[in-house]
């Protein structure tokens, strides 16, 4: 059994076992479930499926949410893709576009799946589809690295805290980006121990990060903080793959989110009191939007 | 804690504590209620009094009554499908300052006049709390089969209801008894392991004593 306390711990067992995490993680929790391997994969199959529906609907959409606040900036996005106007590369500019499109069905009422959270769902799903599309991965690959994602989140929300509400939007968008970098890494063939050191980079990355939702809605800055977040991932997971390590172990890196997000102030715990919800201009939508 | 609490629920947005968990305590009002009401009041609190429109939290508690789980992409037309099914609707804005700020009151009531009342709050990540049933302050979660057994606070009650599930060979995973004072209304809140059967509910009604009998399905 996996404890589930440490990311070291995983990184250790699959490396003695010769396995990736994911094979670790899909053989532990059918144990813990007492539910056969393949149902479980099933399931993430299934998961996934709707990550991708997800994805292709706000890709087109251009209807806005019932607050107004979002909705359409998905469909720019790909436009200037498939326009050619790229200005970072396909690949960041695909995976924004994602991002963007997945958190603006979340924010119109569509059907998500939450990756640790709703307000966070776009940035896993960004990375893995646009790495799948890009390098022609097989389903069954992008499934598995779903299990990486989910083994290292279960730490992070064990340890420290996947709420914005508990833990600021570093604990949301943050955990995240870490998930999704470190699925990345096993999905484009690193190290169990490279999905660590990306996980860690990924996170560092946003230590502090407030969660600050205009008028409380999970739409402004969230749905844009999808985009960086994923952007934050495949960041992460590049510098990884090259050999680049992060100085401060993975979960020294969360010990130092849940510290973060236990000092800071409740104003910035999704409250919508301070930050950018305290901004004049979200005080007047606010006030819009009530009356 | 699994991978699928991390990867997972499948929901409609935008948000778990505001829209996954109102579609689930407008699920818990219509079992109690005793299927779709033909009206209802609901006060909504702190965060969902707030936001509930930005969220769509309004939607999500109709949805709930209207029998819908928390991924159904008709969650977001409830409204006025609530208008064609017949089932009348009104929100209002309340204060409490003794309730978690994501809390809602569900006052309904069926063809024949008979009112039923949930309160239950969203607790993070789609899940919920139940803290009141018609006038009496309860705690339950929604996790498990539950049954809900109003009956008058008298010697033997627990006994006989428990006995009835015990013969059928269902476990109890947890059960506590609430009331409003000794003596008075009571109601068990008996949450078990196997899934519970009509009948049994018609036999645990039967009981002397025992009010009408309520069985929530698992709502997660
Ligand atoms: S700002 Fe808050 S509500 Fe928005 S994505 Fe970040 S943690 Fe979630």
């Amino acid at each position: 059994m996996i404890s589930y306390d440490s990311i070291q711990e995983l990184v250790d067992k699959a490396k003695k076992k010769g396995k990736m995490i994911s094979e670790l993680v899909l053989e532990d929790q059918a144990r813990q479930m007492e539910q056969p391997q393949e149902e479980l994969f099933e399931q993430m199959r299934a998961s996934l499926q709707v990550m991708a529906d997800a994805a292709a609907k706000g890709l087109t959409a251009v209807s806005k949410s019932a607050s107004g606040l979002s909705g359409g900036d998905a469909n720019k996005m790909r436009q200037s893709v498939d326009a050619g106007r790229s200005l970072s590369g396909k690949v960041l500019s695909e995976t924004l576009a994602k991002a963007l499109a997945i958190a603006e069905v979340n924010a119109c009422m569509g059907r998500i799946v939450a990756a640790p959270t709703a307000g966070s769902c776009g940035i896993i799903p960004a990375v893995l589809l646009t790495l799948q599309e890009e390098n022609d991965l097989s389903e069954e690959r992008v499934v598995m690295s779903l299990f990486t994602a989910a083994g290292l989140g279960m730490v992070i929300a064990r340890k420290a805290s996947i709420s914005g509400a508990e833990g600021g939007c570093q604990a949301e968008c943050g955990s995240a980006a870490a998930m999704a970098a470190a699925a990345a890494v096993e999905l484009m063939g690193g190290s169990p121990q490279m999905c660590a050191h990306a996980c860690a980079m990924a996170l560092k990355s946003v230590l502090g990060l407030v969660c600050d939702p205009v008028a409380g809605l999970v739409e402004v800055p969230c749905v844009k903080r999808n985009a960086s977040g994923a952007a934050n991932a495949l960041i992460a997971a590049e510098m990884a793959l090259a050999g680049i390590e992060s100085t401060i172990p993975v979960d020294e890196v969360i010990g130092a989110m849940k510290a973060i997000g236990d000092a800071m102030p409740k104003s910035l715990k999704e409250t919508a009191e301070g930050g950018l919800a305290d901004t004049p201009t979200a005080k007047k939508i606010a006030r819009d939007i009530l009356r | 804690m699994n991978v699928f609490d991390i990867i997972g629920p499948i929901m409609v947005g935008p948000s778990s504590s505001h829209t996954a968990g109102a579609v689930r305590i407008g699920k818990i009002a219509r079992a109690v209620a005793g299927g779709q009401p033909a009206a209802v009041t609901i006060e909504l609190y702190g965060s969902f009094a707030q936001t509930y429109k930005g969220h769509g939290t309004d939607k999500a508690i109709i949805a709930g009554l209207l029998g819908m789980a928390p991924d159904d992409e008709r969650i977001k037309d409830s409204l006025e499908l609530a208008r064609e099914l017949g089932m009348a609707f009104k929100f209002k804005k309340s204060h409490n300052k003794e309730v978690h700020p994501n809390t809602a009151l569900i006052s309904a009531v069926d063809q024949t006049g008979k009112k039923t009342i949930v309160q239950g709050s969203s607790v993070g990540g789609g899940r919920i709390v139940v803290n009141r049933i018609n006038e009496i302050n309860v705690k339950f979660n929604g996790e498990y089969y539950t049954l809900l057994v109003p009956h008058n606070d008298t010697p033997g009650m627990i006994a006989a209801v428990t006995n009835l599930l015990a013969d059928q060979g269902i476990n109890i995973a947890e059960m506590n008894v609430y009331r409003s004072h000794r003596g008075g209304e009571a109601m068990m809140v008996i949450e078990t392991d196997q899934a519970v059967k009509g009948e049994l509910v018609s036999l645990i009604e039967a009981v002397n004593k025992v009010k009408k009998a309520v069985l929530i399905k698992p709502i997660y």
